[in-house]
């Protein structure tokens, strides 16, 4: 029996089985989701064994705890076309110094192809403005910090009444609301909630599970207040601070509640 | 230019067709070329309230699949000039209206009238989406009760975010709170909301304030616009909505409740 024959033999019988498998455990184990991360870039402005070497290790050791399991990706975009890189043994220096290598970015095919054996992904290149020409300094590298499509800012402000049926929001960082937010209405933050008006439907805070996250607003008519999953809802609200501008925060596990 | 107005609530049953008719009517009194479009697509009812169901020939619907031009299907008002009716189509459901087709038509109409009223059907559904999709301002009709409330802030949230406005960027559509079937007596005995709660929670300007009343009833069983019963409170309130949505600034009525043997005194509710 050929390999093809085998292959698809298995196949037909697996089939089904993974079918229920799948169908008994409904809650899927994992889940794909898009996120931004700060990385730090190594520029390589051309590559030998040696002077790689003797610039990595000078690098590092001005700063030995700083590169410890530092993923790096690697630009090309200033790398003649035509200089060999190893990559397996590059990315066997990066990791002697703390670095590992993630990714490759920019090259030439050949340059990408060895990457690739080496079991590096490549990134599309940067955007112009970063490879405009620029005399490459005497150093073989030269480590930056870069950010990669991190807003400055992750706050979010809203100026216009939240309606019951929204929702919205803030990823990575604070929510201001200069609004009311209507019951049936419901507002998130990885970060802080402030609501400078009255606060009448659900308001969650830290929601990534910060647990110094913070919810302040100017009348307490919640539906349900959580800060990092630790809820009230508006039973547990209606006491001598129903109506009031208050701050909840996290005390242990202890959602407090305390007038402004 | 045509400005849109939808008269729309979220719940039913709180008065938006007599809304339309009332304040379609009073633009139409006022010598605006005023159009009312019913959008409530199976269950008509504005024709009813208008008084002339029997003049139905060609709907709505009929205009925006091109079986009929909107000529041969509005209906002059024959009380008030300046006002006509598109009637809606009661054999047919709310997927007969598409974007394109009430754009057309909307289109079409902005040619000759200076205001068109949408009269929406209760829900957030495709009628309800379609009758405020195109709208430069909407009247949210609301009543002194909980549930009306949440829903018409509910609607506001939608008005703000999935209207031809909202998408293109352009200014918001213009918000206005009518509150109907209000009863003072009512307010003051706790059992319903006062006009300053509403206000609190929707943050929207108050159009007006339309008392509970038996001329409203009366009226829609006569198929007879509640707004020409210029005798009635309800008629007054909402002559007076309809001359603050033109602009004018007038103090609001009916807002207190009146002593006993006074209701008969229809002038100066306060």
């Amino acid at each position: 029996m050929s390999q093809l024959e085998l292959f698809r033999k298995n196949k037909i019988k697996l089939g089904p089985m993974q079918d229920t498998e799948a169908a008994l455990d409904s809650e899927a184990c994992f889940k794909l989701k898009g996120s931004r991360v700060t990385m730090t870039i190594l520029e390589l402005y051309r590559y030998d064994y040696k002077s790689f070497n003797d610039t990595l290790s000078s690098t590092v050791s001005s700063a030995p705890d700083f590169f410890q399991q530092t993923p790096v990706i690697l630009s090309l975009e200033k790398c003649p076309a035509d200089n060999f890189i190893d990559f397996i043994e590059l990315g066997e220096l990066c990791r002697e110094y703390g670095m590992i290598p993630v990714a490759v970015r920019g090259g030439s095919e050949e340059q990408l192809l060895s990457a690739n054996v080496a079991g590096l992904p490549s990134l599309p290149p940067a955007s112009i403005s970063t490879r405009s020409p620029e005399p490459a300094p005497d150093t073989a590298v030269a480590v930056r910090e870069v950010e990669i499509e991190v807003p400055i800012s992750a706050n979010k402000v809203i100026t216009t009444p939240v309606r019951s049926g929204q929702q919205i929001y803030a990823p990575g960082g604070d929510l201001v609301v200069l609004a009311p937010v209507s019951a049936g209405a419901e507002i998130l933050a990885d970060g802080n909630i402030h609501v400078y008006a009255p606060l009448r439907g659900r308001a969650l805070a830290g929601v990534k599970g910060d647990d110094s996250a913070r919810i302040f607003c100017q009348s307490l008519e919640a539906e349900l207040i959580s800060i990092s999953g630790n809820y009230k809802v508006n039973e547990d609200l209606q006491g001598s601070l129903w109506k009031q501008a208050i701050k909840a925060e996290l005390e242990g596990d202890q959602l407090i509640i305390s007038p402004l | 230019m045509a400005e849109i107005i939808v008269v729309t609530s979220g719940k039913g049953g709180v008065g938006k067709t007599t809304t339309s008719a009332a304040i379609g009517t009073g633009l139409a009194l006022k010598g605006h070329k005023t159009a009312i479009i019913d959008f409530d697509v199976g269950l008509r009812n504005l024709d009813l309230i208008m008084g002339c169901e029997r003049r139905v020939v060609y709907d709505f619907v009929n205009v925006i699949n091109g079986e009929a031009n909107l000529n041969q299907a509005l209906i002059k008002d024959k009380r008030v000039e300046n006002l006509s009716i598109l009637p809606a189509s009661q054999t047919r459901d709310k997927d007969a209206l598409t974007q394109e087709g009430v754009q057309k038509v909307l289109d079409e109409m902005k040619k000759t009238y200076d205001y068109i009223i949408c009269d929406s059907p209760a829900g957030i559904e495709k009628g309800a989406h379609m009758a405020m999709y195109f709208a430069d301002q909407a009247v949210v009709v609301t009543n002194p009760e909980v549930s009306s409330v949440r829903d018409s802030d509910r609607i506001l949230g939608i008005l703000q975010s999935k209207t031809l406005r909202a998408e293109k960027g352009e200014e918001p559509v213009k918000e206005h709170l009518l509150l109907t079937r209000y009863s003072p007596e009512r307010v003051e005995r706790g059992e319903m909301l006062s006009v300053k709660d509403v206000e609190e929670i929707l943050s929207i300007p108050l159009l007006g304030v339309i008392p509970e009343s038996k001329a409203v009833l009366s009226a829609s069983n006569q198929g007879q616009p509640v707004i020409l019963d210029d005798e009635s409170d309800a008629g007054q309130a909402y002559d007076d909505a309809v001359r603050r949505l033109l602009g004018e600034d007038i103090e609001h009525r009916f807002l207190s409740a009146s002593k006993k043997g006074l209701l008969s005194r229809m002038f100066g509710g306060r």
